[in-house]
């Protein structure tokens, strides 16, 4: 019995083994790949994969699945720059106005998924097109530049940088740590509080494990899943602000096929894809070795293209895990 | 070896990370012979025939086919060595034709290789359904078949592809009373074709029926062989031998006793309620009483229930609960109402089974065992903890997955999370449907308990006895209407099924 609870454990942390020798494979063929440099510089790079991961963590709990928020970060991006450039609007203000755009758009695809009774794949990819279209609209296709440069306290959340040279050199972090970092850190503990303390947590495992029976048992099935998508799409939101934050200009074209990337972390981190398993601290892992995975393969030069291949093979690998598992666990 | 065997099994046994489904089984099936399998639910007889087919690789243990000897199956294997098996899920196409079916994955081809030759098909079909004197179009859709028809396809398909052993799992479950008795005549006519044959079943009747032998298997052990008397006289002393063997004690009785408790107040009356299919539906359930709701399957009780705990609109008439009159439109207002429902497939509308125990019954209540949105764990532990004991749920802990529970606990555990909810209506419909002997007997009690404390109880059963041993009174449903009501000294299952049946009796007729 205790083997099997040793077992279990061996088995529910094993993603972190996996991450650690990546670390030591990466650290062995580069070592400036455990520099403090590149720490925080990955730490920064991750920040908002790991924020939007919450909501797609969320998401896929409930066997559903989220495509819209590399759009709902482009437009986030997008409306925040203009408002602040080109309306002249408060930072505050526009930030705040941008993630409740991000959640309002959540809910519309609460509203397709659960009200409309549209697949939630099909839903998602509709609003991708819809919001990504709008990001093109109102920036005509051409990035706002200067953010930033003109808001300087915009580049608190993310803009970071050991190079002496950089005029935003000491903005944007606490010490070593940069705020996207701990933005992320606090999110992730948000993530894990409605998972295991609150009892939102029970109901996305229940409706993840059989929705049918969720709904005769006493849950609003379809209020949780426009509560889910409304959060998918908040911490999108807030990752489109750090993005913004990091890049300093706004794109229309940024965060394209971002949901794949969130997705793998989510899966990869023991997620399962047909919902009512999974746990924070297995994202969090996944996160950090796609993070990681992206940097190392940078350092390594391996070429753009090839990154893509390798990305897509954790992916089909990750997944093959958990359904291969799930086939035998039936045997 | 003088006896002929076509297959044994010897010491079968099969571990499962943390459990032992099965622990050590042996099983001898005689050529030509029909072998009744039975045990309570959860002693390894779906394992032990998966075992067999090679959907389970069995941990250790010998399979022997004509006495060539196996450790493990493949459905490939099982197939070349003559074994097949009629789950109780069918694995028919529905949008295929009969024919299609019985040669699905080995087509017959025209000459040129390339082509199916449909007609050929049909005729081989047509003569593979007369051999077992039956009536199928080969060119029907298999969806468009009843399912008795569908089953004999399966069979049919068996048979086609020269099946010397024939496992059939509980497959008189989804039949109707007609269907069930050519489904006999069928396993009668392949056994006297030199077909041998496993029949697992719940219903000894059943068994006693068919059976030449009758093995009991207990939590994952063989038990004992009897060989089958069909001498009716001493039909009940077996059947009692067999539930003795089955259990591992003595049943005395199988309804427990209970002392009337009916009070006086109304907790649920219906005023000619149409919706969900019923139409002009009018009753009235008192605490403390248990309203047995009869009919055949179809008959429209199910859909009254969903009507009353908000799982289904109501399109005209008056629900009134505990003298206020109610319109649950979801199942959470009825849960908050006090109304409680136990569906009849517990696996895909009852039972969250990929969660545990503790949080499947405290999932109606989250909000009264929170602060905020934070649930008082200690509170809810306490609460599992204390209905994992009140209503004897065996389980190593309350952590445990519901799916890894058998029939009968499952069960206990959604009982479990109505009480925790403070139910005063409990809808049941079918309590005991796929619960062996020994767990019914609790349920029965549990439900006594119930109605003792004054909680009102609609039960809708379609097992006759059940109905009449548990019911304070009878009421019976036909094609979506009300035809009649029994009390407690009217009972009489003739009765019952003329009204089930749509048929309201001359003497009756006089009466009202």
């Amino acid at each position: 019995m205790n083997e099997n609870k040793f077992l279990t454990a061996f088995k529910q942390n094993a993603i972190w083994l996996v991450f650690i020798i990546e670390i030591a494979i990466f650290a062995y063929f580069n070592p400036k790949f455990l520099s403090v440099a590149n720490i925080v510089n990955i730490s920064r790079q991750v920040s908002y994969y790991g924020i939007a991961s919450i909501g797609m963590t969320f998401v896929i709990l409930i066997a559903g699945i989220d495509l819209s928020i590399g759009s709902i970060i482009a437009l986030v991006n997008v409306v925040c720059a203009y408002l602040m450039m080109n309306l002249g609007w408060n930072m505050w203000l526009a930030i705040l106005v941008s993630i409740v755009m991000a959640t309002l758009i959540g809910i519309l695809n609460g509203w397709m998924v659960a009200s409309i009774g549209i697949p939630a794949l099909i839903a998602t990819f509709a609003s991708q097109t819809i919001f990504r279209g709008c990001a093109y609209l109102l920036s005509g296709g051409l990035p706002i530049p200067g953010v930033v440069l003109q808001h300087p306290t915009f580049g608190f959340f993310a803009r970071w940088t050991l190079d002496r040279w950089d005029i935003f050199k000491g903005l944007g972090n606490v010490g070593l740590i940069p705020i996207c970092a701990i933005i992320m850190v606090l999110c992730f503990a948000i993530g894990s509080f409605i998972l295991n303390k609150s009892y939102f947590g029970r109901y996305f495992y229940a409706i993840g494990g059989n929705e049918e029976a969720s709904e005769l048992s006493g849950i609003r099935v379809n209020r949780m899943k426009y509560l889910i998508y409304a959060l998918s799409g908040f911490f999108a939101g807030l990752a489109g602000i750090v993005l913004l934050s990091r890049s300093g200009s706004a794109q229309s074209t940024a965060a394209i096929g971002f949901e794949f990337e969130v997705i793998t972390c989510v899966v990869l981190g023991g997620v399962s894809v047909s919902g009512g398993i999974g746990r924070i601290s297995g994202v969090i892992a996944g996160v950090l070795i796609i993070g990681s995975l992206k940097s190392g393969m940078i350092m390594m030069n391996v070429s753009e293209y090839a990154q893509m291949v390798v990305q897509g093979l954790v992916l089909a690998v990750a997944v093959g895990i958990d359904c291969f598992s799930k086939k035998r666990q039936t045997n | 070896m003088s006896e002929d065997y076509v297959l044994e099994l010897e010491h079968i046994r099969k571990e499962y990370p943390g459990v032992v489904a099965l622990k050590d089984v042996t099983l001898q099936l005689r050529r030509g012979e029909i072998l009744g399998l039975i045990g309570e639910n959860g002693a390894g007889k779906s394992t032990l025939i998966k075992c067999c087919s090679g959907a389970v690789i069995p941990t250790s243990g010998k399979i022997k086919v004509n006495g060539k000897e196996f450790s493990r199956m493949t459905p490939q294997l099982a197939a070349e060595n003559g074994i097949a098996i009629i789950y109780q899920e069918f694995n028919n196409v529905g949008e295929l034709s009969a024919a299609e079916n019985l040669f699905l994955g080995r087509p017959i081809l025209k000459k040129n290789g390339i082509v199916i030759d449909r007609k050929a098909m049909e005729e081989e079909a047509a003569k593979a359904f007369e051999q077992l004197r039956i009536k199928i179009n080969p060119r029907e859709l298999v969806k468009n078949l009843s399912v008795g028809y569908q089953q004999m396809v399966e069979i049919a398909k068996a048979i086609q592809q020269n099946a010397q052993v024939l496992i059939m799992d509980e497959p008189s479950a989804p039949l109707t009373t007609n269907e069930v008795e050519s489904m006999f005549r069928v396993v009668e006519l392949l056994k006297s074709k030199g077909v041998s044959i496993i029949y697992i079943s719940h219903r000894l009747e059943e068994i006693f029926r068919l059976s030449d032998r009758i093995e009991v298997i207990r939590d994952g052990e063989y038990v004992d062989t009897l060989i089958t008397d069909k001498d009716p006289t001493t039909i009940p002393k077996q059947v009692d031998e067999l539930i003795k063997l089955m259990v591992g004690r003595e049943m005395t009785q199988k309804y427990p006793p209970r002392e009337p408790c009916i009070k006086d107040d109304v907790v649920l009356e219906l005023q000619h309620v149409y919706g969900n299919g019923d139409e002009d539906i009018s009753f009235q359930v008192h605490a403390g009483e248990v309203l047995g709701l009869g009919g055949l399957v179809g008959a429209g009780r199910t859909e009254i229930a969903q009507v009353i705990f908000g799982a289904a609109p109501k399109e005209a008439g008056k629900i009134i609960f505990e003298g206020k009159e109610i319109n649950p439109r979801s199942p959470r207002e009825a849960i908050d109402l006090g109304i409680a429902l136990l569906p009849e497939d517990r696996k895909r509308h009852g039972a969250l089974l990929t969660n545990s125990i503790k949080n499947n019954i405290s999932m109606p209540i989250y909000g009264r065992i929170s602060k905020g949105t934070v649930i008082n764990s200690k509170l809810e532990h306490s609460i599992a903890e204390g209905y994992r004991e009140d209503v004897q749920i065996k389980c190593p802990s309350i952590h445990q997955l519901v799916k890894n529970l058998s029939g009968g606990n499952q069960q206990k555990v959604i009982l479990s999370r109505w009480l925790a909810a403070q139910s005063k209506l409990i809808i049941f419909d079918e309590p005991t449907r796929g619960i062996d002997v020994g767990a019914k007997y609790e349920i029965y009690k549990l439900i006594n308990d119930l109605v003792e404390d004054g909680v009102a109880i609609l039960m809708i059963s379609s097992e006759m006895e059940e109905l009449m041993g548990m019911s304070d009174r009878i009421i019976v449903l036909a094609e979506n209407k009300m035809m009649g009501e029994l009390q407690k000294d009217e009972f009489n299952s003739d009765l019952i099924m003329s009204y089930a049946s749509g048929i309201i009796p001359e003497s009756k007729k006089e009466a009202s």
